[in-house]
């Protein structure tokens, strides 16, 4: 049963103890409890926990916070860890992208041995829509026009002829000294050129330094990029980080007043809890659990522990995903859901068949 | 027990249809968590869980028992279903959710 007590009262409304198992996750000194789901059918007399999609529908809400080219912050509600943990999982591994996998170096004369130059090289993002092309097929060497992206570093660094006398600068001294990303440039195959006209293929980042050359050296390299995914080689992963945490929810069990609330305040993150000043004293309110880290500090002072409830709400989940820049964070969102959308049609694919038979 | 193997197709044991164990080839906890979760909540599933063999081997074992004589299969087929749907609605929500927020940061820019 539901005991809501009036808005005007000091105290936070109390959750019934089964709703506290069923949709929060408690914060204790030594132990976090009810981390697991468990609301399936026929764990709670009384409640219908079997799956329907209205109720889903109705519950589930989706409220983008920031978002701009590079990150985006969502929140996702009334879904359950499994599946905001898949979408996580697939951000980060399933997402296919396009990267550097063959390095063909026809001259390195620089410091930089071959075999980490191209490791670097791989691991540089290349700004190619990886739904435009295919995944090369097993056993294929050379690549087509339709899997394969083909990019050339030709770079030899000179002595400055006009340089003055007595300088030591390297800037000044040499010419090309430098190899940065931007120096990556794309040789389109076959019918590239009319297809990828207008989107301009190379590196996302074009200031990432390479190697450093001295007069004499140089660099001759064709690169080959191809589509892959995370799982394979972190290379291939479209995104800085993909992560969520749960929403946080404090509540004040008692009035905490005057120097207490003051360090109540101290034990959270700036801007959750505020002290306002009610006809005198100073008392402590919850405003924004929302910014809170879950430090758990406040359970460190005997005195202030048993004042507070922490919390966080299980279905609600706080996403951050930051892009490398390949495609949009958004982009990246959707073609994660695609994915596992993909993934389920497959087995039921799979099961058709096999009933077939 | 039937071995279901999703690759080489069902091969068969007789006895009961309802308790089989799926092996489910290329899947991780991707799949494993959230398809477990969507068999869960079907009403004539006794026992739903799923185990990586050996981290080694892309796979994993799916074993579904059910209760009142349904095969097992059936959950398996929902669930799949079910988790598409779920899939199809969060993707709605969220390019609705993103337009939203585009048109509300142009009305502020305007």
């Amino acid at each position: 049963m539901y005991c809501k007590l009036s808005l005007g009262a000091k105290m936070a409304a109390t959750m019934s103890n089964v709703d506290e198992i069923r949709n929060r996750v408690i914060l204790g000194e030594f132990d976090i409890k009810n981390v697991h789901t468990t609301d399936y059918p026929g764990n709670y007399p009384g409640y219908d926990d079997t799956w329907n999609l209205q109720k889903f529908q109705k519950n589930f809400r989706i409220d983008v916070v920031q978002m701009d080219e590079t990150s985006l912050e969502f929140d996702m509600v009334g879904i359950d860890a499994a599946l905001a943990n898949a979408f996580r999982r697939i951000l980060l591994a399933e997402v296919p992208t396009m990267a550097v996998e063959k390095v063909l170096i026809y001259n390195n004369t620089s410091i930089i041995q071959d075999e980490i130059l191209a490791h670097r090289l791989g691991l540089i993002p290349i700004k190619a829509d990886p739904r435009l092309f295919e995944y090369r097929s097993a056993g294929d060497e050379e690549g087509t026009e339709i899997d394969t992206i083909q990019l050339q570093l030709k770079i030899k660094c000179t002595r400055n002829p006009r340089a003055t006398k007595d300088s030591a600068d390297p800037r000044e001294l040499y010419l090309n000294h430098m190899v940065y990303s931007k120096d990556m440039k794309w040789a389109p195959i076959g019918n590239q050129a009319d297809v990828f006209a207008d989107a301009n293929i190379g590196p996302v980042h074009g200031d990432i330094l390479l190697a450093q050359l001295r007069p004499g050296q140089e660099l001759d390299i064709v690169m080959h990029c191809v589509k892959g995914i995370g799982q394979d080689h972190a290379k291939f992963s479209p995104v800085a980080t993909a992560s969520y945490r749960l929403l946080p929810e404090i509540t004040l069990m008692e009035t905490v007043e005057g120097e207490k609330a003051e360090r109540l305040k101290r034990c959270f993150s700036p801007g959750v809890i505020e002290v306002e000043n009610h006809g005198g004293k100073v008392v402590a309110k919850v405003v924004n659990s929302r910014l809170d880290t879950c430090s758990r500090e406040v359970l460190r002072h005997d005195d202030l522990k048993n004042a507070v409830k922490l919390a966080r709400v299980r279905d609600h989940f706080i996403f951050s995903v930051e892009s490398t820049g390949i495609l949009a964070p958004d982009v990246l969102v959707t073609e994660a859901i695609k994915v596992l959308m993909t993934k389920c049609q497959r087995f039921l694919c799979e099961l058709d068949s096999t009933e077939m038979e | 027990m039937v071995f279901i193997d999703s690759r080489k197709g069902v091969q068969a044991d007789g006895t009961d249809e309802g308790c089989v164990t799926f092996v489910l080839h290329e899947e991780d906890h991707t799949l494993g968590n959230s398809l477990r979760y969507m068999v869960m909540k079907s009403l004539d599933v006794d026992f739903c869980g799923y185990s990586i063999t050996h981290p080694s081997e892309s796979k994993i074992n799916f074993r579904i028992q059910t209760r009142g004589g349904v095969p097992a299969v059936e959950p398996l087929r929902r669930g799949l279903n079910e988790l598409s749907d779920v899939c199809q609605h969060v993707l709605n929500t969220f390019q609705r959710s993103v337009s939203e927020f585009r048109s509300q940061q142009e009305d502020v820019m305007d």
